[in-house]
Parts: C-alpha cells; sequence; structure tokens
C-alpha cells in the first residue's frame, strides 16, 4: 500500500491534536504537542524514501553507485527534531511556573488571569 | 463552552481534517517511488561542493540560510527558558547535599563520561563526512557532561559546569555562525555563500565553510543543552519557594538558610547501602 505512512503521519498528527484539545494536564498537553510534531518527521521521510534507496552519505560508497533517499527531507527533519525539543523545554519551564503560580498544571482551572 | 460541546466541535474538526488527509494522500507521489527532483539535484551539488554527507551539504551550504533561522529559534528559545526559569523574588537556593552512589552506577557513568563527550567531538567535527554533525554531536556531548551528575552528584557537576561560561559559549557559536555568513559577503558574493576553498573530498578539511559552520552550531547546540539543563536541575533540586506555601520543601519553612535540613524528595531509596541518600532525584513535585 503506497500511502500507508502517508496516512500514519496524519494519523499521528489527529492522535496528537485530540490529546492537546481533551487533555487535563499542561505536561501531558505538551507530550500531545510533541506528537503532533513526529507526525512530520514521519510524513517527511515517508516523502524522501526511495526503494532500495541508502542513506545519502558517500562515506562509505562510491557517488553514482547506488539510489539515495532525498536528503533535503532528512536536513528539514534533522533542524526540526532540535528546534522541537528546545521548544519543548520552553513550554515545560512554562508549565514549571504555571504549577508554582496557580497550584495547578489543568488546563480547566486556569480560567482566571493573575498577576 | 461546556466539555460536552466542546468535544463535538473538536469531532466535528477531526472528522474534516482526517478526511481532507485521506483525500489528499491518493495525490501525493507513491511512497518509495524514484522520481525525487530535489534530492538528485542536492546530492549533486553536495558532491561538486565536495561534502560527503549531502545531509550536511543541504543544511549548511544549499540551505544554510535557514539554518540560521531554526538556530535563531533555538537560541531564543533557550533564552526564554532562562528567562522563565529564573529565580524570583520569593524563591531561594538551598545548597545540594552530597549524595552516595552505588559502586557500579559511579563506575559505569565515569567511564563513559570520557568516551561520551570524545563522540560528541567526533560526530561535529566527521559532520560533512558520516551521518552526524553539529546539531547530533552537540547533544551528545552535553548529555555526556551530565554523566557526572549521575556517577556523582549535583555539586560535582557544578564544580566543572560554569552556566556563565556556558551561556557565553551558547552566544558565540550563535555570533559565530552569523560572522561565518558574513563571509560571503567579504568575498562579494550572497550572504553565507561558500567562498573557501573545497578541499579534498573525504577529508576532515573539506567541503570549504560546512565544517566551519558545522562546529559553530555544534558549540551553540552543546551549550544550549546544557544551558537548559542547569535550569531545568536548578528548578528541581535548589530553588525552593519561601514563606508559607512551602509545598515543594515541607519542614524547611521559615528561617532562610538552613539549606541542611531539605528532605530527600520522593525517591525512597532507604536501603542504607551507600552512604546518605541522594538529594533531589526525580524529586520536589
Amino acid at each position: 500500500m503506497s500511502v500507508l505512512p502517508y496516512l500514519v503521519a496524519g494519523w499521528l498528527f489527529l492522535a496528537g491534536c485530540v490529546g492537546m484539545a481533551t487533555s487535563r494536564n499542561l505536561i501531558h498537553a505538551v507530550g500531545s504537542l510533541a506528537v503532533c510534531q513526529s507526525s512530520t518527521y514521519v510524513l517527511l521521510l515517508a516523502v524522501g524514501y526511495r526503494r532500495g534507496g541508502t542513506a545519502p552519505v558517500h562515506s562509505d560508497i562510491r557517488p553514482g553507485s547506488r539510489p539515495l533517499v532525498d536528503p533535503v527531507v532528512q536536513a528539514l527533519t534533522l533542524t526540526d527534531v532540535v528546534v522541537g525539543a528546545t521548544v519543548t523545554a520552553l513550554l515545560l519551564a512554562l508549565v514549571v511556573q504555571v504549577a508554582k503560580r496557580h497550584g495547578t498544571v489543568d488546563p480547566d482551572e486556569l480560567r482566571e488571569l493573575r498577576g | 463552552m461546556s466539555p460536552r460541546t466542546r468535544l463535538w466541535v473538536l469531532a466535528c474538526g477531526v472528522a474534516g481534517v482526517a478526511a481532507l488527509l485521506a483525500v489528499t494522500v491518493w495525490r501525493l507521489p507513491p511512497f518509495g517511488g524514484a522520481r525525487h527532483p530535489y534530492g538528485e539535484r542536492a546530492v549533486e551539488a553536495a558532491l561538486a561542493s565536495r561534502v560527503a554527507n549531502a545531509v550536511a551539504s543541504v543544511n549548511f551550504d544549499q540551505r544554510a540560510f535557514d539554518t540560521l533561522g531554526e538556530q535563531a529559534i533555538l537560541f531564543g528559545s533557550v533564552l526564554g527558558t532562562v528567562v522563565v526559569l529564573r529565580q524570583t523574588r520569593d524563591e531561594r537556593r538551598v545548597e545540594p547535599e552530597p549524595a552516595g552512589v552505588a559502586g557500579p552506577v559511579r563506575r559505569y557513568a565515569l567511564i563513559a563520561l570520557p568516551v561520551v563527550l570524545l563522540t560528541g567531538v567526533y560526530v561535529v567535527a566527521h559532520g560533512q563526512l558520516s551521518p552526524g554533525g553539529g546539531f547530533q554531536g552537540g547533544v551528545v556531548a552535553a548529555t555526556g557532561l551530565h554523566l557526572l551528575y549521575v556517577a556523582v552528584d549535583y555539586r560535582a557537576l557544578k564544580r566543572v559546569r560554569s552556566v556563565h561560561l556556558f551561556t557565553l559559549a551558547d552566544a558565540a557559536g550563535e555570533a559565530g555562525y552569523l560572522l561565518l555568513g558574513t563571509g560571503g559577503l567579504l568575498a562579494g558574493t550572497a550572504y553565507l555563500t561558500d567562498v573557501l576553498p573545497l578541499g579534498t573530498f573525504g577529508t576532515l578539511a573539506s567541503g570549504g565553510t560546512v565544517p566551519l559552520l558545522n562546529a559553530a552550531i555544534g558549540v551553540e547546540v552543546a551549550a544550549a543543552v546544557v544551558v537548559l539543563l542547569a535550569r531545568f536541575l536548578d528548578q528541581a533540586i535548589e530553588i525552593v519557594t519561601s514563606g508559607e506555601e512551602g509545598d515543594r520543601a515541607p519542614g524547611t519553612d521559615g528561617a532562610p538558610g538552613t539549606g541542611g535540613a531539605r528532605p530527600a524528595g520522593g525517591t525512597g531509596r532507604a536501603d542504607g547501602a551507600d552512604g546518605p541518600h541522594r538529594t533531589g532525584r526525580g524529586g520536589a513535585g
């Protein structure tokens, strides 16, 4: 089935969205966002895959001797992973402060603004 | 909006997006197909600039300006985390206590520490030759440093890890990337153009500016991860709220400065086989 990886990416994205929307805990919400983001990795790598292809690195293969998978999407995924990790860290830092100031991490209980 | 209505809105949205995705995927190029026009051109360009790792060439040569934006996001997130997790007026620091570690853990972590650090540097340095690069190697090296926390304790980590220095290194990595880009301007071409001699294919100095940009990113990522983890570890171990809401450290309310009275988190390892209890592990929840 030639569209299964794309469907997996879509399923991951929606699962993350449902997780975020129904979350009762901000840490869980940040985790769900990470699931959403991982769907982009699956999509990008699926787009770049080539049957029988190998890694686009010429450290041990002669250039042109074998088909290669797409390096562009791999580079995009790579930066995505690193940036995603640090953004997750920033969000978790916000959760730490929310928990300290409001004494809860349930988004439904965080209705009012407080200085 | 009541929770029930909200679920219905969510269900409609999810069903709509799912239907659109299900229709769209059939029009995408088939999975595993042989036609990758961008990939083929990127590999050609990588070989032309004598970079063996095509991914590194895409990141640091063909799309170097894009990577500049990505690493600016990284820098911004770290800056934001440092600001958000600072010590506020109603908080104070307690000195972390010395902690005992099981013998095998200490031995293996201390053996692994230099190996992991070296691996990190290796992965950064060979970024244009073999799989890896500044992003990956930086994370490996920064993680390796924290084996010291696993092997000894937080005080040992604090002694060798000056957060101030790593903050400077983070900024230096960012500045290094920006300044290396101006080399193109000085040579009369576009910003971040690879203007240095390309060297011999497959050697450590090949690829012109690619290894240099890789190194700048490696320094930035390693320093960024160290600073991030330092802020989180500070929150978990050192910083406690003073005053009446002492829920982070029950029993130490009042009397600021009595740091020794900090309870030992919630780890509950009371076998006493290895000296005093480890402080702050997974604690302060």
